[in-house]
């Protein structure tokens, strides 16, 4: 089967039983995840798990009779080092393209077990293993290049717009027939030699990781980082099928498994299916009409004084978006809702799931500036409640509450479910500019002619100008 | 050394039967994991997703064993340079996954403890 079990003095199934209580243990620390609380003891948990594997893992391999094994031990330092340093004070405005990063690098190790189990190191040379190694190796591959492709859009070291190259479908398409040819051609053996196979095996998916995530555009981003996540579960899990290695099997699966969740449940929030995101169905909709419509009531507008208003409020609630994160403005609302909190109103905020560049990332930010997680509500516990407060500060979101797509039709954002911040009475908008969003549809509020107070440019000015006058 | 290879060819012969074993474990661990994670709420799904993916990392087990194979294979300079970066990658992820995920749910936490 593989070293671990032909070295192993004690019997196979100490074995299995280990790896049972360690999954057992990844279990519980998961379904801690699901309150606050816990969820921190729940983290812990897992990643003590990981230790005991990893250890267990040293010990069945008999790693002092290995030569040289001390290289193993600084290679594990090392990664351990690197890891630390890389994050123990990163900032949470880089948390998006950690994330996308990070999956990227366990995407990478992934591919390099499935390399090495191609060869018959690690894993058997039958039909099954051989196939599930190619498997690994793609999967592992793909979700390498695709996570740094992502993170760099995340990060803005290359563009966050969606890029489409000339015969953009073809090209994906034949890449996905060629990735199958080599599955079937590691079987059939008509490329004689092991070595090129894998050579030729890592260029084809690391193009098509490059190719399907260069025209996903930055706010598909929480679909495509779910996506990468749940990859590098399943790179994983195939990787252990390859060298029988329950852990990694049942672990990645269970990851594979969250992955595809939230990539559900952020295509369900856009109103999206998965796969027209893959294919680039995104953002360039009809938006004439509504453009139009926009300019020729601007002048109709009667604002509304912010600081009159939120002087009297009683009752407030914020919508957070994308637009915040850039600006890094969450501890200025932080600041304004406690002066708002001092005058005796109620703050609350309302959080949309796809407001940012990642599943929740609005929390995270909201979080950081000391908001209590008490405040922030799901978009479904909160829409009810527009119509009564007093008033609704948005700060740098667009798309998840513009009222056009409950009825514009034929554009990107219509039949998503949004915020119902157009049913309060009174709106304050501390957005960049008056143009549409990511999704390219005009926003009605804006041209609403009462009860609105736009406050244009990088919302930490606006909001630092509002906050000296209250 | 007989014994041994007996040991072998009765491996040979469930190693199609533990196939199926692991595909089922890989479906099962999939629906029970799809059914544990419908219960995070939103609020935390970046940290969810932040904690799935350094246990993502659990690759490591397979870069560490791959990396003993290919040195008991006589293939050690291959075998450290490939299985040695697979190492360090894996514990990039691992370390760094959890590391981030216990510090953005420290400052969740944080202010519930206020509240109590």
């Amino acid at each position: 089967m593989n070293n671990l079990f032909l070295m192993f003095n004690l019997p196979e199934w100490v074995d299995y039983i280990v790896s049972g209580v360690l999954i057992l243990v990844v279990l519980i620390g998961i379904s801690l995840m699901s309150k606050v609380k816990t969820a921190k003891l729940g983290n812990r948990l897992s990643a003590l798990a990981m230790l005991l594997a990893i250890i267990v893992t040293l010990i069945n391999a008999k790693i002092f009779t290995i030569n040289n094994y001390w290289i193993i031990f600084i290679t594990i330092i090392l990664g351990t080092v690197l890891g630390f340093l890389w994050t123990y004070r990163i900032k949470m405005i880089q948390m998006p393209a950690l994330v996308a990063v990070l999956n990227g690098v366990g995407g990478a190790a992934s591919a390099i077990v499935g390399g090495f189990a191609l060869f018959g190191i690690g894993a058997g040379t039958d039909t099954f293993s051989v196939i599930t190694s190619m498997l690994a190796l793609i999967i592992g591959v793909i979700t390498f290049w695709g996570s740094l492709v992502a993170g760099g859009k995340l990060s803005n070291v290359i563009s966050s717009k969606p890029t489409v190259l000339p015969l953009h479908k073809i090209i994906t398409a034949l890449l996905i027939i060629l990735m199958l040819a080599l599955i079937v051609d590691s079987v059939v053996g008509i490329i004689p030699n092991q070595l090129i196979l894998l050579i030729v095996t890592v260029v084809i998916s690391s193009l098509f990781g490059i190719v399907f995530t260069i025209r996903v555009g930055g706010a598909d981003m929480p679909i495509t980082i779910s996506l990468l996540n749940s990859l590098s579960g399943v790179a994983g899990a195939i990787a252990g099928l390859a060298t029988k290695n329950l852990l990694l099997v049942s672990i990645g699966g269970i990851i594979g498994a969250s992955g595809l969740l939230l990539t559900q449940v952020m295509c369900k929030a856009m109103n999206r299916s998965l796969l027209d995101i893959l294919l680039g169905k995104t953002t360039t909709g009809k938006k004439a009409e509504f453009v139009e419509e926009a300019k020729e009531s601007q002048e109709a507008i009667e604002e509304i004084d912010p600081v009159a208003v939120l002087k009297d409020a009683k009752d407030v609630i914020i919508v957070p978006g994308y637009g915040m994160a850039i600006a890094q403005a969450q501890h200025l609302v932080k600041q304004l809702a406690d002066k708002l909190i001092e005058q005796g109103a109620t703050v609350k905020y309302a959080v949309h799931p796809v407001a940012g560049r990642m599943p929740g990332h609005m929390n995270v930010l909201l979080s950081e500036a000391n908001v209590d997680y008490e405040d922030l509500y799901e978009m479904e516990d909160i829409n009810s409640q527009f119509k009564d407060a007093d008033v609704t500060i948005v700060i740098g979101a667009n798309d998840v509450l513009n009222p056009a797509a409950r009825n514009a039709q034929g554009t990107p954002i219509y039949g998503m479910p949004i915020l119902n911040v157009d049913q309060c009475k009174n709106i304050i908008i501390f957005n960049y500019d008056l143009k549409p969003g990511y999704a390219g549809v005009n926003n009605p509020i804006y041209s609403r002619k009462q009860g609105v107070s736009l406050n244009l440019g990088n919302a930490a000015d606006t909001l630092a100008e509002i906050l000296k006058k209250i | 050394m007989k014994e041994q290879k007996k040991q072998w060819e009765c491996k040979g012969d469930i190693m199609e039967l533990i196939q199926y074993i692991l595909v089922g474990v890989f479906i099962v661990s999939t629906i029970v994991g799809y059914f544990l994670i419908n219960n995070v709420p939103s609020l935390l799904h970046t940290p969810l997703m932040s904690g799935m993916n350094a246990l993502s990392g659990i690759t490591i087990v397979g870069a560490l064993l791959s990396t003993v194979a290919a040195v008991n294979a006589d293939k050690a300079i291959i075998g450290f340079i490939f299985g040695g970066l697979a190492i360090i990658l894996a514990m990039i992820n691992v370390v760094g996954g959890f590391t981030v995920t216990d510090r953005m749910l420290r400052m969740f936490s944080k202010k519930g403890d206020k509240h109590e």
